[in-house]
Order: structure tokens, then sequence, then C-alpha cells
């Protein structure tokens, strides 16, 4: 098991560093000059020639490639082209807005997505169970940015129950800080947007569960429970659902991973200001410095996230072997 | 061709296959024909008598779905969208899965080495954030539709790669291959004429989920302005639609990109489930 956890986490080093050469490399080698905005073409040659040496441009790629790989593993992501601040604060608290979004919803959709396939499994062949089958596959189909822009035009706009979008009321905050999270503002600005990602995400574990179920229920073991004469809840939660659960749990950290890239959409439906928001803004403003620490930040939570799925994987199923 | 004949066949023998397949028919002949049934030039503006621009007109006989704040017909606008719809997402599911086959199946089937290199580069792959790489490869690259396909595709064979290499594990181990070996067959002809058609139906499923999803991601792509500005596609009217600020106004704008998307990738889904069921009865509900 040691050796395993070691030889895995080996992997994702090598798997890190791998993306972090990608970036680079794709950085500079696409088609399209992202330094356009910073040292004007217009500037005459000299004067371009020295902002270039200042930006450490002037020196070989390669070069160039170590000194990025040393800052990086100061946690220094270098500075943004507009504000000329440390990309790394910015970053900071678009991180935590990004999880304060992520992370409830996506255990809210795998708890009810568990729960919820479990029984429709167990009630299976039913019109109604048919309808929620049909009902989850149609909104796992619809774009979210789609269900977001529906759930502020009824909840928002006709309703007025919810703010049409941002984390706190917009001037309220000044300077973002810890303090914001703790107000009933916050809570009210997330109660839409953690709406809707849940009920898209819910989909997804929902008809997981219910397939697993849907096998599980034919083993020996839940009529061997059944026999045992135990009641049907034990069977249900104690043995049917409990054994079912395995497959789900794998797939939570890697979805989890998706989402948080996945979250570009929902936070731009939502004016929300996480690391997705902050890669299009970086994008559309050409600050490169920061769409790149943004990007890379969303990859190394993504590269995590199927680590511990693996890990995870392993202590839940004590058939798998490691060698 | 075959394969695809026994593909149709096979998902029209469960009912909600059947259903789906149809659906799927109707959007492809949508597609193609739009462009000749649709009532008007999708970028047109739409005068009124009064000689004033129709500015977000609710539906009406003329406008079915009404016009967009520029007085654009949101109907036409609508069949024109279905063409992009199904380019981008048949073009990617194709390429995804032609990779992703050719990956995992040479992975499963040589093992040792050659399987550790690809799955390591599979496993890089899989630390791609989805929808940021193709917006910075677009941002960086040029917003085309052909771009689309290409960064599309670049980060979906990384699935499809490792459910085919799981199932040619499996099939590598079957009396077949051993048969196929004593008869003096080569690697190569033993992989490409003795396992990869057993594994065709399984890459027919990833086919279906990889179009799905391509959709999907075609349209956020759309939406989030990184859309082909030569293209009109359901997730760039839902951009024009959500950056006009005025979408509050006209539900009609907003709800038809949003409707189509959600049955033609419903009915996608469907197929390849209905195809799934088939070739693993364990899934099939009792």
């Amino acid at each position: 098991m040691g050796s395993y956890i070691l030889r895995r986490l080996f992997h994702m080093a090598i798997t890190l560093f791998a993306m972090i050469t990608l970036m680079f490399f794709l950085f500079r080698l696409l088609p399209g000059d992202p330094t356009a905005t910073v040292i004007s073409p217009a500037l005459d040659a000299d004067a371009r020639a020295a902002m270039q040496a200042r930006f450490g441009l002037d020196r070989p790629l390669i070069e160039q490639y170590f000194v990025y790989l040393g800052n990086l593993a100061r946690l220094d992501f270098g500075l943004s082209f507009r504000t000329s601040r440390p990309v790394w604060e910015l970053i900071e608290l678009r991180l935590v807005n990004t999880l304060l979004l992520i992370l409830p919803s996506m255990i809210a959709a795998y708890v009810i997505g568990a729960f919820g396939g479990a029984l429709m499994a167990w009630y299976r062949g039913g019109r109604a169970e048919g309808s929620l089958v049909l009902a989850a596959t149609a909104l796992q189909s619809a774009p979210v940015f789609w269900l977001g822009m529906l759930a502020i035009l009824v909840f928002s706009i006709w309703l007025n129950w919810f703010p049409t979008g941002h984390i706190v009321t917009p001037g309220r905050f000044p300077d973002p800080t810890w303090r914001m999270y703790l107000t009933l503002d916050f809570l009210h600005h997330l109660a839409l947007p953690f709406f809707v990602n849940t009920l898209y995400n819910l989909c997804f574990p929902l008809l997981l569960m219910r397939s697993t179920m849907l096998s599980t229920i034919g083993e020996d073991y839940v009529e061997l429970a059944r026999m045992k004469g135990l009641r049907e809840r034990q069977v249900l939660y104690g043995h049917a659902m409990r054994n079912s659960l395995l497959p789900l749990a794998t797939t939570l950290p890697m979805i989890l991973g998706w989402s948080v890239a996945g979250s570009v959409v929902i936070e731009t439906v939502f004016s929300w200001p996480g690391l997705g928001l902050l890669m299009i803004e970086g994008i559309t403003r050409s600050d490169y410095p920061v769409v790149q620490g943004a990007f890379l930040l969303i990859a190394v939570l993504t590269i995590v996230g199927t680590f511990v799925a693996d890990l995870l994987y392993g202590l839940l199923d004590p058939r798998i072997v490691y060698r | 061709m075959r394969i695809l004949k026994s593909f149709i066949a096979a998902v029209w023998d469960v009912p909600s296959g059947r259903v789906a397949l149809v659906v799927l028919g109707v959007f492809a002949a949508l597609a193609i024909l739009g462009p000749w049934i649709a009532p008007f030039d999708p970028m047109a503006r739409t005068y009124g008598a009064d000689g004033r621009l129709v500015r977000l007109a609710g539906p009406s006989a003329d406008h079915w779905l009404g016009t967009t704040l520029m007085g654009r017909d949101i109907a036409s606008q609508m069949l024109y969208g279905a063409r992009p719809a199904f380019l981008v997402g048949g073009m990617t599911a194709i390429g995804t899965v032609l990779i992703g086959l050719n990956i995992g199946l040479i992975a499963g089937y040589f093992g040792g080495r050659v399987d550790a290199i690809l799955m390591r580069i599979t496993d890089i792959f899989l630390g791609l954030p989805f929808l940021p790489f193709i917006i910075v490869v677009l941002a960086m690259s040029g917003r085309s539709i052909w771009t689309i396909i290409f960064a599309m595709t670049i980060v979906m064979w990384r699935s499809t790669a490792r459910v085919i290499r799981a199932q040619v594990l499996s099939l590598r181990e079957m009396p077949f291959v051993a048969a196929a070996r004593t008869t003096g067959a080569s690697d190569w002809a033993i992989l490409y004429r003795e396992i990869a058609p057993n594994v065709l139906p399984l890459a027919l499923v990833s086919t279906a989920f990889a179009l799905a999803w391509a959709i999907i991601t075609e349209a956020s792509i759309g939406f989030l302005g990184f859309g082909d500005p030569n293209v009109i596609s359901w997730g760039s009217i839902l951009y024009d639609a959500y950056a006009s600020q005025v979408m509050y106004r006209a539900p009609w704008w907003v709800v038809p990109p949003g409707i189509a998307i959600m049955i033609l990738v419903s009915a996608v889904y469907f197929i390849g489930r209905a195809y799934e069921q088939v070739i693993n009865p364990r899934l099939r509900a009792i």
C-alpha cells in the first residue's frame, strides 16, 4: 500500500511537471503574440528591445523556461500585465470563491444522487421512475449556463427572490476580504448558483447509482439479507446501497476536478468572481500571466482530484490488489 | 458501413432508442435543409411598416420565435445553428474515437513499456482542464470552427483510450487470440483483424457519448464568446441574448436554443445507452 501511494505520487509529480511544461510552450508557440498588448508593436525597435530585455524575453526560450520553473516553485506566478500586482494575490481569493461554490454543491449533488438513485432502483419499473430517468437525462443534456440563465430569468427577475449575480452586493466590500463570507448577503448571492450547479451535477451520480443498484439488487447477498428476515429498509440501505457506493465514490474526485474546470461557465453566468471568471477576464484583457496562473491552478486541482480518486478506489474496494 | 447498419438496427430494437433515432433524424434533416427552409436571412434586420427596427418582437406568424434586439429572426438563426452543432460535434466525436481507439488498442495489446508510456501521456491529458484549455487555445490561435474541433479532440480522446484499453486487456487473454497466434499471424494483424472488431461496439458507444459532450461544449464555447464569429450557433445565440442584457424581456430568445440542445443531446445519450444495453445485457433494467 505504502509503495503504491509513493508510486502514484511520483506519477502525479510527472503529470504536473509535464502539464507545466506543456503550458509554458503552448503559451509561447501558439500563433499570436501575448506580449503585444504590453510591448506595443508601435514602439520603435530600440524601445521594444529594451522592454523585452526587462521582462527577460530576449533570452533563449529554454532559459526562460527554467526561470519560470524556479519562480513557480516559489509560488511566484509573475506580475499581472494590467495591475502590475503579483498574480498570486489575485488568485488566492478567487480560488476560495470557486471552491465555496463548487465543493458544497458537489457534496449535495452526490448525497442526493446516491439516495435518489438507490430509491429509483428500489422502486424500478414504475411510471414515476421512468419519467425521473427521462428528466435527469434531459437535465444532464441541457447546457448548465442555459439552466443558469433560466434560473436568473425566473427567480431573480420575475420573482425577485435572489440577486442576478456577484458574490456580495457590489460596493459593499470595496476590497474583498475574508469577512464577506460571514455575511447573510453572501449566502443570498450563493443560493442561486449553488442551486443550479447542484441540480445539474445531480444527474450523473443519480443515474450512475441507479444503474449500479440495478445490478446489485440481483446479487445473492441481497437475496440472503432478505431471507434472514431483515426489514426492507435494512436491506436497501445496509446491504444493497452500501455495496453500490463504490463506483460512485470513485467518480467524485475526478468529477470534482471537472466541475472546477467547468466552473468557467457557471461563474460567467452568475458573475461569480472565481478562477474560471478570472481566466476569462484575463483573456479579454490580454492579461496572460493571470490566464496562465488561473489555468495552472485549475489544472492542479484536476490532477490532485484524479490522484485522490485512485487512492479512494483502493481504500474502498479491498478486492483491489496493489502491485 | 455494415457495422453502422447493425448499430442502427440494434438501437432500433430498444423502444427508447427508436424514439431517439427518430429525433436525431429530424434534427439532422433540419440541419441539412436549414438554410433553405429558413424564412429569413438570420443576420438581416427586420424593419416594420413604419421603417423602424422590429426589436424583441414576440413570436408571431411572420417570426415564429420572435426577433432579437437587433431585429433578427430567431427561428432562422435556430435553423442555421443546427449545422455547426452537427459539424463540430460529429467531427470531434470521430476524431476523438479514432485517436482514442488506436491508442487504447496499442497500449492494451502490447502492454509493458509501450502501455506505461501511452498511459502516462493519457494521464497528462486527463489533467488538462477541459473547457479552460479549449478557451486558451482559441484565445491564442484565433476563433475558427476548425480550431474548436481541433482543441476539443485534443482533450476528449483520453477517456476513450482508457475505456478501450481496459477492454483490450481482457480480450488479449481470450482463446481466439491465442488461436490466431498459432496460425503465425503478426501482432498487428491480430490487433487490427481479431481484437479491433471486438472493441468496435464499445468504440461506437464512446462515439455517441463524445458526440453528446461535444455538442454541449460547442454551445458553451459559443456562450463564453469564443465561438467562430462567422458562424451562427445555438451557443452564440445565447451569448447574444446574455450580452444584450435585455434577455428578461424576451424569453423567446433564451428558451429555444437551450431546448434544442437539450433534446438533441438527450437523443444522443439515449442512443448510446440503448446500444450499451444491447452489447452488455447486464445493464438492462429488469
